[in-house]
């Protein structure tokens, strides 16, 4: 077990380097600069502003600066949000997106599991197929219309909700749904297949002989074995509500780290866009091992592969 | 049986547990969060973006220099509803008969939020940063008409003593100018004029007055001398003033608390249909026609100083030919542009300085002549559009700037016989292709820093680093240099005439609207008086309680 996490250690540090490389020359190819702005300014002001943040130097030196500094946790300062500094950012926005991503989890797990196993187990009545309608919805329905179809029903018509902002307990139940809903259909249909698969399988079969009852064998027999695949999807899909929710971060106005990356990207803040990157890359490669250490321990075949 | 009874009881489970978490949601319904506002004087206020520093020499943006008004004070203000120059922390000034020497009596009771005196050491502290190349300020060219401050900012004047600032006692500074100016007084109502407290610099620059790093515009750290002071900052969420104590017109203030929202136009919109902001920074387009109709009182458009105008790359072959431009410029029907397309209340822009500008109107204007225009282009070699090159228009991304742009794309194909190709690009891609003058036409626009001509005909000088248009004329710049060297309007109006004649008849340019502010706003909020400067000092804001008369002055 140490030797698989040691070795999966030893394989993020080149990993990261590739992706700190490839974002640092990339945002550098971008048109424009962090200094562009509507009123533009004395070419000798932009060389003094550049100078501060060490831009001045040739491209090469920057980058192998960036990297000595970013391997002693030093991000630099941001260039949009004058007077702070990259790590301070990051520490204002994730806790906001990390809760956020949390609870889409939650929605996700606790629509798509159920969900799932019911289609499974159901697959031969047309209810099954309704709900397997609604998840392909979930799937395709893109969180920037979602989002604004809850809102219009529940702040607008209903009034259950603030129409934006993050300060309530309540706040967070339309942008979870929102956000979490994709996944809820994306779990449901892992969760569904997942269980067909294990209710064709022999050990079911002889727990039916034996006269187990149905209910008995879906949940303590089967859908242990039937979520793996859910199971799987956990890393990828943490990841995905963590770093994915910019949209819905914008429709709720919820002060997140996907606003802040989105912002520095427009503006060209090459350090704050740097460290957000590398800041979620070593996130999900990190949530990739956990998801592979859960499977592993849920499935002992796989431990020593 | 049991397996459907298993699953009735998910079924049932499931539509329980929404009704709990939206029955437990703790909503207040009944009260919004602006009208518990007005109770408590609370407001609450879209700013549209958030801002990129609350140094007031490093800032540049609108939503930076809204927040700045409630933290900061200059040597003068403005009148909330008509802009004329008031005492601020200058109680009193005197002006030299030549006009170059203003001698500014200070309050004694201006004062910093932490308590200490705002002292003309003070301003010459503030003055010296901002003008020092090394801080890189955005904004150090509007302390340039101080005598010998271009040349200190480019390093020709080392020894800041040689600079027109000068401390004739604690209570009195002098300034002296390069040339008597019109319009000083003016600029000294911009936040590039704020004081700001030199040990607060001090102490988290290093003791280097000229950090841009650093960190000291945090609550808890910033220092200002403004009716209000920062209380709280969570980025993208909200930033919170309170009242600063020791403001020298502290009965003035009225508001307990303001909170800046930097929430993007549709959601900004939303959140003020929902009673979340008393008043918001613009209004989307699409949804103006809605307001009118459902909501007329909660929706004003305030005529503002800014130009939305087409800049020509003046050495693109075609149009390096005045009378193209021109041509150009005349087949557009303005009117049916912010009729039909803009809707928001914004007038057809015939010249280039908005009307009115300091008393000053353009005599001269490009007038909706499709007939000219044809002449025009055909004396230039290219009767019926046969011959001219496709252009390539530049704009950034905007609903808006899109379907003017189609617009026009179709009223010079009609009226012409020329084609345009659109290409839209990302603003930052926008500010990098202008710079390089990598463009053959582009949409451009300028909103006046001050209420004088000159913030809008200085651009077209020749040295201007706002002309990416690549044209310049010697006469022009002589009109502009002229009108500063006057202090008499009505002469400083006829060069101020003279110079926008040539810029239209040349046509670097194509106006073709002037700005209003649109916004949403509370009926509650009161003193927000519309103005051309969108300037609404906080001290003078209050909001209407429930149930009260509404009749307040």
């Amino acid at each position: 077990m140490l030797g698989f996490i040691s070795r999966r250690l030893l394989q993020a540090i080149p990993t990261l380097f590739v992706i700190a490389t490839l974002t640092f020359f990339l945002i550098r190819l971008a048109p424009g600069g962090p200094f562009d702005g509507e009123v533009e300014i004395p070419d000798e002001v932009r060389e003094r502003i550049e100078a501060h943040y060490g831009l001045d130097r040739p491209i090469i030196v920057q980058y192998f600066s960036y990297l000595g500094n970013a391997l002693r946790g030093n991000l630099g300062p941001s260039t949009l949000q004058v007077g702070w500094d990259v790590h301070e950012l990051i520490a204002q926005g994730f806790p906001v997106s990390l809760e956020l991503g949390l609870w889409a989890m939650v929605v996700a797990f606790a629509i798509g599991i159920p969900v799932g196993i019911l289609a499974a187990v159901y697959r031969h009545r047309s209810y099954a197929h309704w709900l397997m309608g609604f998840a392909m919805i979930g799937v395709c329905l893109p969180s920037f219309v979602f989002g604004p179809l809850l809102l219009l029903v529940f702040s607008s018509y209903l009034g259950f909700f603030n129409p934006l902002g993050w300060e309530h307990a309540s706040d967070r139940v339309l942008p979870a749904l929102t956000l979490g809903m994709f996944f809820a259909a994306y779990i449901a249909r892992l969760a569904r297949s997942g269980m067909l698969e294990v209710l064709q399988q022999d050990y079911i079969r002889t727990a039916r002989a034996k006269g187990l009852s149905e209910r008995i064998i879906i949940i303590r027999h089967a859908t242990r074995t039937a979520l793996y695949p859910v199971v799987a999807f956990l890393g990828p899909a943490f990841a995905g509500v963590i770093s994915g929710s910019f949209v819905v971060e914008s429709i709720f106005f919820i002060p997140g780290l996907g606003t802040f990356f989105v912002n520095a990207a427009l503006n060209r803040d090459y350090t704050l866009v740097l460290g957000t990157v590398l800041f979620y890359a070593v996130l999900i490669l990190s949530l990739n091992l956990l998801a592979d250490l859960i499977q592993a321990w849920l499935q002992p075949k796989t431990r020593d592969v | 049986m049991t397996l459907s009874t298993f699953s009735k009881r998910l079924t049932l489970a499931l539509p329980l547990a929404v009704a709990l978490l939206v029955g437990g949601s703790g909503c207040q319904p009944g009260e919004t969060r602006v009208e518990a506002g007005n109770r408590a004087q609370e407001l609450y206020v879209g700013i549209g973006a958030e801002p990129a520093t609350l140094d007031p020499h490093l800032a540049v943006g609108v939503p930076e220099f809204k927040v700045l008004l409630a933290l900061f004070e200059g040597l003068v203000k403005r009148d909330a509803k008509t802009l004329e120059i008031k005492p601020a922390v200058a109680r009193s000034w005197e002006i030299s008969e030549d006009a170059t020497t203003y001698t500014f009596h200070f309050d004694p009771d201006a004062r910093w939020s932490n308590g200490d005196r705002v002292t003309p050491e003070d301003f010459r502290f503030s003055i010296e940063r901002i003008l020092n190349a090394n801080l890189g300020s955005s904004y150090a060219k509007m302390l340039f008409p101080l005598r010998k401050g271009e040349a200190y900012h480019r390093g020709e004047v080392e020894d800041f003593d040689e600079v027109g600032v000068r401390i004739l006692d604690p209570y009195t500074l002098e300034l002296t100018l390069e040339y008597p100016l019109a319009y000083f007084l003016d600029l000294l109502a911009h936040g590039a004029w704020y004081p700001v407290h030199p040990p607060t610099i001090l102490a988290y620059g290093n003791d280097n007055p000229h950090d841009r790093l650093a960190r000291w515009t945090r609550p808890g750290r910033l220092v200002g001398n403004g009716p209000f002071q920062l209380a709280e900052w969570r980025l993208n969420a909200a930033l919170v003033v309170r009242p600063n104590p020791y403001f020298r017109a502290a009965d003035q203030v009225r508001l307990n608390e303001i909170h800046f929202h930097p929430i993007q136009a549709d959601a900004e919109e939303r959140a003020f249909r929902n009673g979340f902001l008393h008043y918001t920074s613009t209004v989307p387009p699409h949804r103006v026609q809605w307001y009118q109709t459902n909501q007329p009182e909660d929706i004003r458009f305030d005529t503002y100083l800014g130009t939305y105008y087409f800049m020509f790359n003046t050495l693109t072959p075609g149009l390096e030919d005045p009378r193209v431009r021109r041509a150009l410029s005349l087949s557009i029907d303005r009117e049916a542009i912010t009729r039909a397309i803009l809707r928001g209340g914004q007038k057809p822009a015939y010249h280039f300085t908005p009307p009115d500008t300091a008393g000053y109107t353009s005599p001269s204007t490009v007038p909706h002549d499709p007939e000219r225009a044809r002449e025009l282009l055909a004396e230039a070699g290219f009767p019926g559009g046969a011959g001219f090159p496709e252009i390539e228009f530049l704009y950034n991304t905007s609903d808006a700037h899109r379907s003017i742009a189609l617009a026009v794309q179709q009223m010079w194909r009609r009226e012409l016989g020329i084609d345009i190709r659109l290409y839209n690009v990302e603003w930052g891609v926008y500010l990098a292709r202008r710079r390089n003058r990598d463009f053959e036409m582009m949409r451009a626009g300028w909103i006046g820093d001050y209420n004088d001509p000159s913030t809008f005909l200085d651009l077209f000088t020749a040295g201007s680093s706002n002309n990416f248009s690549g044209w310049s004329d010697d006469v022009y710049d002589e009109a502009i240099r002229a009108s500063r060297r006057t202090l008499d309007p009505e002469q400083r109006a006829a060069y101020f005439a003279r110079a926008e004649e040539i810029l239209l008849r040349e046509g670097p340019v194509i106006p073709v609207y002037f700005y209003v502010n649109s916004l949403l706003i509370d009926p509650a909020v009161g003193g927000h008086h519309p103005n051309v400067l969108d300037y609404h000092p906080y001290q003078h804001l209050y909001l209407r309680p429930p149930g009260g008369s509404g009749a307040t002055p």
